[in-house]
């Protein structure tokens, strides 16, 4: 008896243990690393915010830019995962705040406070931006961001592929989903829109021949057309004809290079690892028009440098930000060709990238200025989300188009209320 | 029971220790209170108290990218939360999330139990076997789970073994119907959870004196089901009991298998998901994220109750 009573005590005192480290575990685990190093000797530092760039060297190019100034000590903070939104809109309300951080231009944050203007710094080279991106950065005559780089987005093809298949380039969006449907085999999967397919609904909504807001800023997405694109993409959807659940979502071109899907969506970006594996065996079209009438599609996506209007030391983040985004030409001709391809928005640089001239590269840019268009600063990220969730409820879940758009118009309007009454 | 009473006999009587020091005063132990209790209380305002307050305040508050408002609403928020749907859906998602796991969760463990509590060797390896997934984190293994068991393409390993018998592929997490999200979901916490719940029961299992089962023999009971469930589950009722609770506790603040497996959809989210996309995600609205905690709060708050009232927790000793 004895004997098995010390036993037993022992398995609780084990278990008793066992769950006291378990729960100091999760203590210890909300312990702080911000990974902000300190100061240098001046005791200048700046902390900036990247998104993690999928492209090799891009996060070394980064780090080693920021060395080179001479003003501060920098410190680059590259979020990895999906939530970059997430993380950095935390990360402003806090102490932590980055002082520079990269993100799209919306509204939200100006309205908020969020962002400083950076008039001062971009008007004496205004002129050598694309027109298109300070347009999309300027609220009430100030502009509030420094494009680095515009990254379009649209179809890349195995050129191959559809020759076996006698399909010709899709010149509609029916015709894309019969072009799925033949390009589809038990090994190849005709199409790959993204693991969710939120990354066209722009393009989808441009290709039908709406846009997301009109010029009074007021929904523009809710109509017929839309709806009925959307009913074709849910057709899609179910058809079986889609790459679904990859391993890698559409900003990755693994799914192409791989041979997993014939067409895929996916941004110039990705252009050199998709050249490099596949050759000549590489075509690229723009997202085509879902509606008679409209025309086909490309989406300007990109990225620009925000000065935190709240950050400890914003002057000194403006200068940075001037001196890398304006002042540094080579490095931003650099950034914008040496790793994945995008289009650079000083005039002055895409003038003289030979990277861009010929070939597959030069037909992206046509598609860029032929078909592109650029974000809405007007159009934030609630409503992002909402139009998301359209396509979320439309396409994978199987609900009536008119009435996820509903859902949307809802969502929407009491943010257009909050923001322009 | 005869252990007990073994115990009791060689206790040392309960000596007056106290009064054999005497300077330990009242001011002593209130000292000592303080010393004890202060960090811990301290933690608890500073860490629950000033944000649950907080978050109340915010609730009535238009605070969208800032959690120092100043726009007073009044009840629009909780209007909003109970109004568009999402947050009662969350709530809806997470029953069904519970009904499932809670049951299954209970049923593996306890027969994880009694598997390894009958091993003659090896029964240290496999504790230990079953035990491991329990220090695996839920975002490596949701990843896991995600890009190589169930990811949607050809060699994927569930699509893999589906092929073999000429199964299409099934994208598992794309497609909400047929929801097979689910089953990448239960099998994930599943595989993470039940083997710590096996050590729960398997030292109550250990627990249960060797005598009952002779006096059941000797009264003709058969060995097996009829064993099991006149005599083992019986016993077990304290440890199941228990089991279930954390089990409804763990299943409450599911997060990290919902959040890394389902991307950009209106489904699968439960309460905790839906409020970080509606406070912290990328809508950062502090003011109707508050009020969903807020009811959230009024939920559990009611819940607990009735189960204290129903299962008779809180109630001392003396009222048995």
């Amino acid at each position: 008896m004895s004997a098995m009573s010390s036993n037993n005590w022992d398995r609780r005192s084990i278990l008793r243990a066992t769950m006291g480290l378990a729960a100091a575990g999760g203590l210890a685990a909300c312990g702080g690393n911000t990974g902000r190093s300190e100061g240098g000797a001046s005791g200048k530092a700046l902390t900036q915010y990247f998104h993690a760039y999928g492209e090799a060297g891009t996060q070394e190019a980064i780090k080693r830019y920021a060395k080179d100034f001479d003003g501060a000590n920098v410190a680059t903070q590259w979020i990895t995962g999906s939530n970059f939104e997430s993380k950095l809109f935390s990360a402003l309300l806090t102490g932590n705040a980055p002082d520079v951080f990269e993100f799209h231009p919306q509204l939200q944050l100006i309205k908020s406070g969020q962002v400083a203007p950076l008039d001062d710094i971009i008007n004496p080279v205004k002129d050598d931006f694309n027109p298109a991106d300070i347009k999309s950065h300027t609220v009430d005559g100030k502009i509030y961001g420094v494009r680095m780089i515009d990254d379009p987005q649209f179809f890349f093809y195995r050129k191959s592929m559809l020759e076996k298949a006698g399909v010709d380039v899709p010149q509609t969006l029916e015709e894309l989903a019969e072009a799925a449907d033949k390009l589809t085999t038990d090994k190849v999967k005709g199409l790959f829109l993204g693991n969710n397919m939120v990354s066209t609904n722009y393009a989808l909504v441009w290709a039908a021949g709406a846009d997301q807001l009109n010029a009074s800023n007021e929904i523009a997405y809710h109509t017929d057309e839309v709806a009925a694109a959307l009913r074709l993409y849910r057709k899609m959807f179910t058809s079986g004809h889609l790459l679904l659940d990859a391993p890698a979502d559409y900003w990755d071109p693994s799914a192409l290079v791989q041979g997993l899907t014939a067409i895929q969506w996916c941004g110039m970006w990705a252009m050199p690892v998709m050249q490099k594996a596949l050759g000549d065996d590489l075509g690229i079209f723009p997202f085509p028009a879902a509606a008679s009438g409209a025309k086909p599609a490309v989406y300007n996506g990109g990225w620009s440098m925000f000065v935190n209007a709240k950050g400890k030391n914003v002057d000194l983040a403006k200068e940075y930000v001037k001196w890398l985004w304006i002042d540094q030409k080579k490095y931003q001709e650099d950034w914008a060709l040496s790793y994945g391809f995008h289009v650079p928005p000083r005039v002055s640089i895409a003038e003289s990238a030979d990277k861009l001239k010929s070939g597959l590269p030069a037909e992206g840019v046509k598609l860029f200025t032929d078909y592109g268009r650029f974000d809405n600063i007007n159009w934030t990220q609630a409503m992002i989300t909402a139009l998301e969730e359209v396509i979320a409820d439309a396409v994978r879940k199987g609900v009536d188009p008119q009435k996820a758009l509903d859902t949307a118009d809802k969502k929407v309007n009491r943010e257009l209320k909050k923001l322009f009454g | 029971m005869s252990t007990t009473t073994t115990r009791d006999v060689t206790r040392p009587a309960p000596a007056k220790v106290s009064k054999a020091k005497p300077r330990r005063g009242v001011r002593g132990s209130t000292f000592n209170f303080w010393l004890f209790t202060g960090p811990f209380l301290l933690g608890l305002v500073i860490f629950v108290y000033i944000p649950i307050g907080w978050s109340l305040w915010l609730s009535f508050f238009e605070a969208r990218y800032t959690v120092t408002p100043n726009t007073f609403v009044g009840f629009d928020n909780y209007k909003q939360m109970l109004t568009n749907g999402d947050f009662v859906g969350a709530l809806g998602t997470f029953t069904v999330f519970a009904i499932i796991i809670v049951p299954i969760t209970w049923a593996l463990s306890l027969g994880l139990a009694l598997m390894v509590h009958r091993l003659r060797f090896m029964k240290a390896f496999f504790r230990s076997v079953f035990f491991l997934p329990t220090a695996c984190s839920f975002v490596a293994a949701s990843l896991i789970w995600k890009m190589s068991i169930f990811s949607g393409v050809r060699f994927g390993l569930a699509n893999t073994i589906l092929g073999w018998f000429g199964v299409e592929n099934i994208a598992w997490l794309a497609n909400p119907s047929p929801p097979w999200y689910w089953l990448v979901i239960v099998t994930v916490r599943l595989w993470l959870q039940a083997g710590f719940y096996m050590i729960l029961f398997l030292a109550a299992l250990q627990n249960i004196p060797p005598e009952l089962y002779e006096a059941a023999a000797i009264d003709g009971a058969k060995p097996g089901w009829q064993t099991f469930r006149h005599i083992t589950l019986p016993q077990l009722r304290a440890t199941s009991t228990a089991v279930v609770l954390l089990l409804l506790v763990a299943a409450y603040q599911a997060f990290d298998e919902f959040f890394n497996l389902l991307a950009k959809t209106t489904w699968g989210r439960p309460p905790l998901v839906e409020l970080y996309y509606t406070a912290l995600g990328e809508d950062q609205d502090y003011g109707a994220g508050s009020a969903g905690a807020m009811i959230l709060t009024v939920l559990i708050c009611t819940v607990t109750l009735l189960q204290g009232k129903f299962m008779g927790f809180g109630r001392g000793d003396e009222t048995k």
